[in-house]
């Protein structure tokens, strides 16, 4: 049975052309860039040059750009960098009730050390009101982060819009483009952003590296301290390999990013509409239109996730789900509630994420494989029952 | 086949889970057991035939998670043939291990299935009382 990978927002495969261009990294080429002999030189030349790639496909500038082990180091640098560097002038943050873990978690661990932080509400589609960031801004505020998209219902915010309002205001602007990078156009003074944070592995690099692009100016503490790396923003001595391989996955995202967003756009919409013509009971989550290209994301009403999942995978599919089920926590996805959904939706919902590899065909095989895993497993739910 | 998914349950919960046994209701049981509810992601609905004592038929419905289909379909099996009082004995760790265990986090799972069947029990024991007053 061939299996079917729909869990692009999880990770993605690295491309061949990246392994290949790490390869020499992990063999001859291994010196330490901070070394000054030829050895060295040749590594510090290889992330130089994938500096000057990312900074120019984001229009930044080389010196904006940190190296990191991944998003969320990227989002805790951002996040801490920020509060520690400015509390003498605030220490008041804006964020909102949808953010990844590797934003609520930093932020919460600053509330434990007298940070405020206000979590604005979203909207039935996961929209953050710009307006609403206005409103909450007061003269204690540091910073203001809102993520590209979101990685759960792939909803787009609105980032240009709140990033004029952060200027006009005075107040850095952060966001989490771990989702976008790489598959939806970037620049960073379009965004009006301060601090953007991306991650290698979401856009068919290597996994452990990341960066965060630091407007100039920007007041940001150090993230690691130690040796005289990334101008001393981030000590440690680089992961060449995966720096490098950075740089080429964004190459080839830059110049396929296009064709690829309309292929995956009509795979998107294929999907869904099946979907909601195939299942009776079941709605689309996140934003209609404003969304990731590859995002789908359903609630199937009186069946939960987890046992849809291990389903689809005995098929050889694999999605994911935002119930509750699925995670230690036994809590269900944060976003799916922000959202207005009552529990038992949100335990009931499936994520679709689609990538280089997607055919027509995989998505006509989740269309056949799915509605009968719904219907068996309704035929066993209490829910239906007290419904009818 | 390649590992997955199912290696976070052990074959027996697979197998359970993939044919589930004793799914559906009874008509007009002896006893009802409706336990969870939304907010934690698992609702179990048990249902049990009583003759002279023994437990002939047990029935379950279920809303969640793999673990909670499994532990569902084990308990209703342990139960059949079973006297109230040896029923009653059933414990959450019994149906786990019947299952040849349960990943730590899943352990809820078995320990609603213990307190359907305990739920359905009280229920039968309730009505049987009622029966006994009103033949009085």
């Amino acid at each position: 049975m061939k299996r079917v990978y729909l869990d692009y927002a999880a990770t993605t495969p690295t491309h061949p052309d990246v392994v290949t261009a790490m390869l020499p990294y992990l063999n001859d080429t291994f010196g330490n860039p901070s070394s000054i002999h030829s050895f060295g030189q040749e590594a510090k030349g290889a992330i130089e040059e994938a500096r000057e790639t990312i900074a120019a496909l984001i229009g930044a500038k080389n010196d904006e750009i940190v190296f990191t082990s991944g998003g969320t180091e990227a989002d805790n640098f951002a996040i801490k960098g920020v509060a520690y560097a400015n509390e003498h002038r605030g220490n008041h943050i804006i964020t909102n009730s949808i953010e990844h873990h590797a934003v609520i978690e930093p932020l919460k661990f600053l509330e434990r050390r007298g940070f405020k932080v206000t979590y604005l509400p979203v909207d039935q589609y996961g929209m953050v009101d710009p307006q609403g960031v206005r409103k909450a801004v007061s003269e204690k505020t540091i910073l203001i982060s809102v993520m590209h998209a979101n990685n759960e219902i792939g909803t787009i915010e609105p980032i240009a819009e709140i990033g004029r309002i952060a200027k006009e205001m005075g107040v850095y602007f952060h966001t989490d483009a771990a989702q976008t990078i790489g598959h939806i156009p970037i620049k960073v003074n379009e965004l009006g952003v301060d601090l953007l944070a991306i991650s290698a592995h979401k856009l068919y690099g290597p996994k452990g590296v990341g960066a965060l692009y630091v407007r100039k100016g920007t007041k940001v503490a150090p993230f690691m301290h130690g040796g005289e790396q990334e101008r001393r923003r981030r000590a440690s001595t680089e992961n060449v390999p995966g720096i490098v391989g950075f740089g080429k996955a964004m190459q080839i995202a830059q110049n396929e990013m296009g064709t690829e967003a309309e292929r995956l756009t009509l795979l998107r919409g294929g999907l869904i509409e099946g979907l909601l013509e195939r299942i009776d009971d079941i709605q689309l989550n996140g934003h209609p239109r404003k969304r990731l290209p590859n995002n789908v994301n359903v609630s199937v009403q009186f069946v939960e996730g987890e046992s849809m999942l291990l389903n689809l995978d005995m098929e050889g599919i694999a999605a994911s789900t935002g119930s509750a089920c699925s995670s230690s926590s036994l809590e269900p996805s944060h976003v799916l509630l922000a959202l207005g959904l009552p529990h038992e939706q949100a335990h009931g919902s499936l994520r679709f994420t689609l990538g280089r590899e997607t055919t027509e065909e995989e998505i006509e095989r989740v269309l056949e494989v799915l509605p009968p895993i719904v219907a068996k497993l309704r035929s066993m739910s209490p829910l239906l029952k007290s419904r009818v | 086949m390649a590992p997955n998914i199912r290696s976070l349950y052990s074959e027996k919960v697979m197998e359970h889970f993939k044919n589930p046994r004793n799914v559906g209701e009874i008509e007009n049981p002896d006893g009802t057991g409706h336990v969870g509810n939304p907010v934690c992601g698992d609702i179990m609905e048990l249902y049990i035939r009583v003759n002279d004592g023994v437990i002939t038929d047990a029935k379950f419905k279920t809303f969640g998670c793999g673990a909670a289909i499994a532990t569902s379909s084990m308990v209703t099996e342990m139960v059949k043939g079973k006297t109230i009082e040896e029923a009653l004995e059933i414990s959450n760790h019994a149906v786990a291990e019947a299952l040849d265990g349960l990943p730590p986090i899943k352990m809820h799972c078995s320990v609603l299935a213990e307190e359907a069947l305990k739920s359905a029990i009280d229920d039968y024991l309730n009505n049987s009382k009622g029966m006994d007053l009103e033949s009085e």
